[in-house]
């Protein structure tokens, strides 16, 4: 028993031959935020803030899908969604389709306080960003070369994502839609030693999705899920992931079958669909499960018994 | 599944629908019999689609489609409205088989919401849209769209005022109550005097109707739809439980689960995915599944779900003031209620 912090960058078919240039990036960012929640944990900071505080620097960090650095939707705009939730009363909060606040894990964080609602999407939830005074930009701030870049090479592929709803192993396999990043969300979960859990997640969403479309990320039990056993966040291709409601199996398999962390989260995304899940996870005790069923995840961890750890592959 | 010949039948049908959970305990009986008639209406429809082989994803599609454009129950036509005085529905689907879901919010021009969803599922590379996507993709498929006028109630703009002059946000009832009254029906629903909360929140009056259906068909594949309004007076943009795959619908292999109440707590509790969980993970029977789901994970008086299983089981529970409900089965069992 004793803390436990795990985050992730997102899971996909990174290719393993990535060029250092767009590896160390990452993995710089990665340690960096994984820092920033030791230090957090460290200092006795509430759980809630240590998940906020490690995803807002993901978010800031532009190498990954998230606030700055987001991925564009099929008419080039940027529309994030975040959500967060605390294990110990399972109170969450979750926003989608913004498109100017700096901070989508922040929003999320106040809606769940300051609003009698748990979700606020579109023009709605950012009326209630600026009602709040959250920090906004121009939509343009969020957007970056390497994704515009991305956009027209998914456009010209025709890499319209197939249709995962209708999962065709086929199709997953001959590996057309699945760009490297393209399931780059970030997320961080992490456990007090106390019995305090929990979860947080943000996104900008797949490459080249249709305007309106709203992936794992902000759903409670897919993306993200926190109660008493276990915190996770998840990532990969949405629609894979909200079909799995593969969060809340990791709890309910704990729960139910009375499997341990890393038996629960192993069996959940082993039995998802190729190449479309991975997801991070603590338990109450202090136990961390990264198991993902893509190619990498880019991912970090930090235990109090001293272990750490930041990977991409196996 | 494929035209042509007709599979035969390997299991027991059943199919409950429902109307929404916690219900004004003065609702006049006039209003009673109409809801009553309403539901057996729609369970009348899709049992006779049961009976003629059509698949459980398209029962629950259009058994809840007939909810929806009847103005009585808060979907579609009679939906509840935004502070602002609007219209946003949502809508979520999901077939058993392989597990396929769509999902819509935010929508203010489809006359059906679920069929929206439908199309989202079958047609669109992604599971849920929302808002100005959710109305494009819909122009694109060319659904049937209306002004955002046509989905609103003489009744529901007199609850909006009053919601608005309690200064609280109501669930969505049928028949307006003067505010003066609202602590005293919360009285009478059994529940705090001081108002019901919603994440921390005071609630004058409890009494959402969101509307859905749960089927498993003659093959023994489960599917669920939901459809609501959402809360009366909710802030523009707000996203309730209907749309969440895992909060308010959930279907797989062994079960359909319907859900309606105050949605953050069914949100909270994942809790359609809760009693599929139950019975995959725990082996529970669906009975037992609903019954452990509503009491031991549903916050007190928010909340219900109506469930069928594929071995042909159906189940409601609920843990509120009254839930519309209707259900009827192969084996000849049949219900229509609101109360206990």
């Amino acid at each position: 028993m004793g803390w436990a912090i795990a985050l992730h960058g997102g899971a996909g078919d990174i290719p393993l031959s990535l060029p250092p240039e767009r590896r160390e990036p990452r993995e710089a960012g990665l340690r960096h935020c994984l820092d920033i929640g030791v230090a957090a944990l460290k200092a006795g900071r509430p759980i809630l803030d240590v998940v906020e505080l490690v995803v807002r620097e993901l978010e800031n960090w532009p190498y990954f899908n998230a606030g700055r650095g987001s991925v564009l939707t099929t008419d080039g705009t940027v529309e994030m969604e975040a959500c967060i939730m605390d294990g110990a009363t399972m109170d969450c909060g979750a926003v989608s389709g913004l498109t100017t606040v700096v901070n989508p894990i922040s929003l999320a964080r106040v809606v769940m306080e300051k609003t009698p609602h748990i979700y606020l999407g579109f023009e709605g939830a950012e009326a209630f960003a600026k009602e709040q005074g959250l920090e906004t930009a121009d939509p343009s701030h969020f957007i970056t070369p390497e994704n515009v870049e991305r956009l027209k090479q998914a456009k010209e592929a025709k890499a319209v994502q197939v249709d995962y709803t209708e999962p065709s192993n086929a199709e997953i396999e001959n590996g057309g839609p699945l760009m490297e990043s393209s399931g780059g969300t970030v997320g961080c979960v992490a456990a007090d030693g106390l019995g305090g859990l929990a979860a947080a997640t943000s996104t900008g969403g797949l490459v080249n999705k249709m305007a309106g479309r709203i992936g794992d990320t902000p759903v409670i039990g897919a993306g993200t899920y926190a109660n008493s056993f276990c915190a996770v966040s998840a990532t990969g291709i949405g629609e894979a992931i909200i079909r799995g409601t593969v969060a809340r199996d990791v709890a309910a398999v704990m729960e139910f079958r009375g499997l341990s962390l890393k038996e629960a989260a192993a069996f959940v995304v082993e039995r998802g669909p190729k190449r479309t899940t991975g997801l991070v996870a603590v338990s109450a005790d202090g136990e961390v499960a990264m198991p993902y069923n893509t190619i990498g995840m880019f991912r970090a961890c930090a235990t109090q018994d001293g272990y750490s750890e930041v990977s991409i592959w196996n | 599944m494929c035209g042509g010949g007709v599979e035969r039948r390997t299991h027991r049908w059943a199919i409950a629908v429902h109307g929404g959970a916690g219900v004004d305990p003065n609702l006049p009986p006039e209003k009673q019999e109409q809801a009553k008639q309403l539901l057996a209406r729609c369970l009348h429809l899709g049992v006779a689609a049961l009976r003629s082989d059509l698949a459980a994803v398209d029962v629950v599609e259009l058994v809840v489609k007939e909810l929806e454009t009847d103005p009585f129950f808060n979907s579609g036509r009679g939906s509840a409205l935004t502070r602002k005085g609007t219209v946003e529905m949502e809508a979520s689907i999901m077939d058993g088989v392989r597990r396929r879901c769509g999902a819509v919010s935010g929508v203010t021009t489809v006359k059906n919401p679920i069929s929206l969803a439908r199309l989202v599922m079958d047609r669109s590379p992604h599971s849920y849209l929302a808002f100005h996507g959710a109305e494009e993709f819909a122009r694109q498929q060319g659904v049937e769209t209306v002004d955002n006028g046509y989905f609103i109630t003489e009744d529901n703009v007199g609850m909006l005022k009053q919601a608005k002059e309690a200064d609280s946000i109501l669930f969505d009832y049928r028949v307006p109550l003067p505010a003066a009254c609202s602590a005293a029906a919360a009285a009478a629903a059994g529940l705090d005097g001081g108002g019901v909360k919603m994440n921390g929140m005071p609630l004058s009056v409890y009494a959402p109707e969101t509307v859905g259906c749960v089927v498993v068909d003659g093959l023994g594949r489960c599917a669920a739809a939901t459809s609501t309004g959402g809360l009366m007076n909710k802030m523009e943009g707000r996203i309730g439980d209907s749309p969440l795959i895992g909060a308010g619908t959930y279907a797989c292999e062994v079960c359909a689960v319907s859900c309606t109440g105050e949605g953050e707590a069914i949100i909270r509790s994942t809790l359609a995915r809760e009693v599929a969980a139950l019975m995959e993970y725990k082996g529970m029977s669906l009975r037992e599944a609903v019954d452990y789901a509503v009491e031991e994970r549903l916050d007190e008086g928010k909340a219900g779900l109506i469930a069928v299983s594929s071995s042909g089981d159906v189940a409601y529970g609920f843990n509120c003031v009254g839930m519309f409900r209707a259900y009827a089965t192969e084996d000849g069992f049949y219900h229509v209620g609101i109360w206990d």
